[in-house]
């Protein structure tokens, strides 16, 4: 099991972020992280050409908190508003898991010895997939960085990358968190306000009407997904619950039904298809619905300059019939303006550059999930003749 | 004396041993010789006859029939019950017991003791000089109660083998006699039935344990001095010959009283075990681990079920709802097959309701159930489901109700004709046949019959509790132990499977949600490829949806359904073996009344009132033919059940491995349906550019 999800995670970096361009003069990666209580703490190795660093090859620690942080410099440095900026990693989450391990202890004076180590098992390769997941989007997040044209050369990016101590960043206090929440209703309310304000671009019409459209339709895929294959993942549990009792059975009862035995390695293969199937497809939504919302973000950001370029235009109205402030309104509607016109194109370019990358993932992503679900079909097709055979043979 | 003299000739006659009889006769005179007060007071006394006994006897016995011996051991024993082996020892306790059984019983336990020991502990040091066991046995018999060892004995080592192993069996017979309860029935035929296997391991156990030799004889000798009533030696000695006898052995004192009022129907029933061991074999040997008894019934079986290719093909179709309302009801098709002659054509069909499966049942397992015969038990009752078939809903859930239902009515009905002796039964062929059956009235749920029986389950389970029977039987007292853990098993795992149907039908649903989430993100995809592929994703989707709805139903017939019919024949095994408890209860409950009133008879004998004595002994006649009733029914019912339950698990087995390769194929085909969509999808996604 550890193995296999191994395997696919490390197809499912190149997947995912397959808009990397490959080019060996920046590669990242996390080849290992460690679990503390709730901290979860990376190993990012970095591998470069690039002048700028000091060494070729080098390795540093960093924490969650630490992505947090330079995702949202990012998104604060205004150079960066005309681009998609990577939708940070989400918070590793081990609750699920932890809390069954918490059951799993009260239970233990409940359960059979066989029971308890199965169940243990199962739960070591839940925290496992989990934990690799989380590893992962990290990882992925650092690559977006490092293959983007632009990021890879912003300076905090490079100190996150660098700097060969802890970065014990600070967190955000209470006022800050209150204020992003703030800032997070302000820009929800700007976005209802300047909906109206009429588009003057087509394209971005267009891409506007359908990044709104895509993202509330991959959000309800994302969650049908997720549905599906937690259902699946029952059936799997089933699976393994059915063979556990088939043994015991086969246990109490030698001769009968030994041989059934074979049903439980379903479990196993059913599992599987379960994982996979989650890794594959609903990772791909999942991903694709924070990178939509990114995309939103850059359109929100654009439609923000537009209508501060509209408000400058008023007020350089306004200042030409009372004839004060002329020049200041001029010049800060030309600022507007050249903002805007900035946004726009750099805008284009992500967006057009977003949509290519998108197609070029889902493709990857749909073809080894139809592998994998056919290769799953055809392992647990043998598994399930051979059993035939032996059953008929007895 | 005069007791015990009936008591050992009737044996003899079935013994075809003419050999034996002499013996044992001459045991008993050399005890009759003894007399009854010698043994009363039998320290010094007690060891005198004893020697005597063995000088002589013993030695005629050996020296002649050994080779009847050697071959016919087994029969010997069944008939020689009450005083068993034609052994000195035996004879001589047999009777003495009939006189006074607690002074008996000390003297009993020494000499028994010595032979076994004797045997034993002589076999391995003989073995080497190969000298005629007749000599030895008699040799030996000195050897303990005088002393001087005969070393110079020469048997061959066979005849030591079918000495000791004759030992064995008195040994055992002795135990026989003191002890009533079945545990002795059981124990019995291991060394009497498979000779060969006894013979063996008596070898083996010779050689064993040489250091035994020293012991016994010591021991012995030292009994002999002192005194005969010399129980701790005794009782150790065989410890160290033989485990297991010691405890009987200890038995046996405790119930040398119990002993004596069974003598005689013991003794009957023995002889019927002698004369037809086929009959009897399996009941009497339950327990017995000598694989003769198994196996035989399994050869009895494994006939039967030849025979029992029957050519009988039963089916039930075409559910259809009869009348309107509450009082509508669903009518089954019932077809059948058949080549057997039994049946007044080949093919014929009859439509009945659910009730009249239910009669069937009912008026089955009155029949039968109590002879130990495991009826399959019909599908339950369901009120719920049958309610929303009546109010004529036409949803899924009731057709898939009725559907169930006509399913397990049909495995009802082939598990019923099935059974051999079922099927005999005239009341299912009616049932076949038959156009009109008379109304099921006892069957509705809320009816007074209903109420009744309610009340006799509730007596029943009450009565279960409070009978403790020490089950002496331990292919029974494991198979019980069995068919509990298997059904608790059972439960969980068809728990189980369940949530799998349960969990699958949500997988399928929620499939089929994805899909449609799936389209719509294809239709507004701007990109045309990607679109396309996606509402293929999506028909995928849709078809796997209908594929895990249609595994789910497989869940559900071929496995669930298996189970929990499964858990209901259990629960009509376990009633066997409550039928069995009770039979043995109706036994125990005959022999404590016996008991009771051999008791009354030696207060009036005690009492000297003659007038009184023949009715008590009209009595005692009357409950010890009862007695030998009761314990010949347990005895039929537990050879029933043993065999009811052989076949059942044989059934079972079959049944659950077809139903799992059928399960397994249905897999296996959605399986191949799956790859066969994803196949189909790969292209798809591969053109997306």
């Amino acid at each position: 099991m550890t193995s296999i999800s191994e395997d696919s995670d490390k197809e499912k970096v190149r997947s995912v972020s397959v808009d990397l361009n490959n080019d060996a003069s920046l590669v990242i990666d996390i080849p290992d992280a460690l679990c503390e209580r709730d901290k979860v703490k990376f190993t990012i190795h970095i591998k470069t050409t690039l002048s700028s660093f000091q060494k070729s090859e080098f390795s540093v620690p960093r924490q969650h908190e630490d992505f947090i942080w330079l995702h949202d410099t990012i998104v604060e440095t205004e150079e960066y508003a005309g681009l998609i900026i990577p939708p940070a990693p989400p918070k590793p989450d081990f609750e699920g898991p932890r809390e069954k391990m918490h059951k799993l202890g009260e239970g233990e004076s409940s359960m059979t010895k066989e029971e308890y180590a199965k169940m243990k098992q199962e739960l070591e390769a839940e925290y496992l997939a989990v934990f690799k997941k989380t590893v992962q989007v990290h990882e992925v997040f650092l690559q977006r960085l490092s293959s983007h044209p632009m990021f890879r050369k912003d300076r905090n990016f490079q100190i996150f990358l660098e700097y060969d101590q802890d970065l014990t960043v600070r967190r955000k206090n209470a006022k800050e968190m209150f204020g992003g929440f703030f800032k997070n209703m302000v820009k929800s309310a700007d976005e209802v306000l300047i909906s109206g304000v009429k588009e003057v671009d087509e394209f971005f019409e267009q891409e506007k009407i359908f990044l709104l459209d895509y993202s509330s339709k991959i959000k309800d895929a994302t969650a049908k997904a997720e549905k599906m294959t937690r259902s699946h993942k029952n059936v799997a549990d089933d699976y393994n619950h059915i063979s556990g009792a088939m043994n015991s059975i086969a246990a109490d009862n030698n001769t009968a039904f030994k041989k059934t035995i074979s049903v439980c390695v379903l479990q196993k293969l059913e599992d599987r298809v379960a994982s996979d199937q989650e890794l594959k497809l609903t990772e791909l939504l999942r991903y694709y619905t924070r990178d939509i919302q990114a995309a939103k973000d850059l359109l929100y950001r654009r439609a923000r300059a537009l209508a501060d370029y509209e408000n400058s235009n008023k007020t350089l109205d306004k200042a030409r019939l009372k004839g004060k402030d002329i020049a200041q309104a001029e010049e800060n509607q030309k600022q507007c303006l050249r903002k805007f016109d900035k946004l726009s194109e750099s805008g284009k370019k992500e967006l057009t550059s977003f949509k290519a990358r998108r197609v070029v993932a889902f493709r990857k992503n749909l073809i080894e999930m139809t592998e994998l679900e056919i290769k799953h079909a055809k392992n647990s097709m043998s598994l399930l003749q051979g059993s035939i055979e032996i059953l008929n043979s007895n | 004396m005069a007791a015990s003299s009936e008591r050992s000739p009737p044996p003899f006659p079935d013994s075809e041993e003419p050999e034996l009889l002499e013996d044992s006769d001459e045991g008993a005179d050399a005890f009759t010789g003894t007399s009854i007060s010698e043994m009363d007071s039998p320290s010094p006394d007690s060891t005198r006859p004893p020697k005597d006994i063995f000088n002589e006897p013993p030695e005629d016995i050996f020296s002649d029939p050994l080779s009847n011996i050697n071959s016919e051991p087994q029969k010997k024993v069944d008939t020689k019950i009450p005083s068993p082996s034609s052994d000195e020892a035996v004879d001589l306790f047999s009777e003495p017991l009939d006189d006074d059984s607690e002074v008996m019983s000390s003297p009993e336990v020494q000499n028994p003791m010595p032979d076994l020991l004797n045997e034993p502990v002589e076999a391995p040091k003989s073995d080497v000089l190969g000298e005629p066991p007749v000599h030895k046995n008699a040799a030996r018999q000195q050897d303990f109660f005088e002393d001087p060892p005969k070393g110079s004995n020469n048997s061959s080592s066979s005849v030591k083998k079918a000495v000791s192993a004759e030992l064995f069996g008195d040994d055992e017979d002795e135990e026989d006699l003191f002890k009533e309860t079945p545990k002795v029935v059981t124990k019995k035929p291991q060394p009497s039935g498979p000779p060969v296997d006894v013979f063996t391991e008596v070898k083996s156990d010779v050689k064993v344990k040489p250091q035994v030799k020293d012991d016994p004889t010591d021991l012995f000798t030292e009994e002999a001095l002192t005194a005969p009533a010399q129980k701790p030696p005794a009782s150790s000695s065989s410890s160290s010959r033989t485990n297991g006898v010691h405890s009987e052995e200890q038995d046996l004192f405790s119930e040398a009283t119990v002993e004596l009022s069974l003598d005689s129907p013991l003794n009957d029933r023995k002889k019927k075990d002698a004369v037809k061991p086929s009959l009897s074999a399996p009941a009497a040997s339950v327990a017995s681990s000598s694989s003769k008894a198994p196996s035989k019934t399994l050869e009895e079986l494994e006939e039967e079920e030849s025979e029992d290719k029957f050519d009988l093909n039963i089916s039930v179709t075409n559910p259809e709802k009869v009348g309107d309302g509450m009082n509508a009801y669903m009518a089954y098709k019932v077809s059948t097959q058949t080549s057997l002659t039994m049946f007044r054509s080949k093919t014929f069909t009859v439509r009945r309701r659910f009730s009249d499966f239910l009669g069937l049942y009912e008026k089955l397992s009155e029949k039968h159930s109590q002879n130990g015969y495991i009826v399959p038990p019909p599908p339950e009752k369901s009120i719920l489901g049958m309610t929303k078939v009546k109010v004529g809903k036409e949803d899924p859930s009731s057709a898939e109700f009725v559907e169930r239902r006509r399913a397990a009515l049909e495995r009802y009905l082939q598990r019923v004709v099935s059974h051999p002796s079922l099927l005999q039964d005239p009341d299912v062929r009616e049932f076949l046949e038959k156009e009109e059956l008379p109304r099921a009235v006892s069957t509705q749920a809320l009816s007074g019959a209903g109420f009744l029986k309610m009340l006799n389950k509730a007596t029943d389970a009450v009565s279960k509790m409070t009978i403790k029977m020490n089950e002496q039987d331990v292919w029974f007292d494991e198979k019980i132990q069995d068919v509990e853990n298997e059904e608790q098993h059972m439960r969980k795992l068809h728990v189980m499977v369940e949530s799998l149907v349960n969990h699958r039908k949500e997988l399928s649903g929620n499939t089929a949600v994805f899909a449609k989430s799936v389209a719509m993100l294809g239709s507004s995809e701007d990109n045309t490829a990607l679109s396309r592929a996606l509402s293929q994703l999506a028909e995928v989707e849709d078809r796997i949806e209908q594929l895990h709805q249609e595994q789910a139903s497989n869940d559900f017939f071929t496995f669930s359904e298996l189970l929990a019919d499964y858990i209901r024949l259990l629960g009509a095994v376990k009633g066997c073996f409550d039928q069995r408890m009770k039979a043995w209860q109706r036994w125990q409950d005959a022999e404590n009344m016996l008991q009771k009133k051999r008791e009354a008879e030696a207060k009036l004998l005690w009492a000297n009132k003659p007038d009184k004595l023949q009715q008590a002994k009209d009595e005692i006649a009357e409950w010890e033919a009862k007695v030998t009733q009761y314990e010949r029914e347990f005895e039929r019912i537990s050879a029933t059940v043993r065999k009811e339950v052989i076949r059942f698990d044989k059934e079972k087995a079959r049944d659950f491995k077809r139903q799992i390769v059928k399960y397994l194929e249905s897999l296996l085909n959605s399986q191949q349906q799956l790859i066969k969509y994803w196949e189909a999808f790969l292209p798809e996604a591969k053109a997306i550019a």
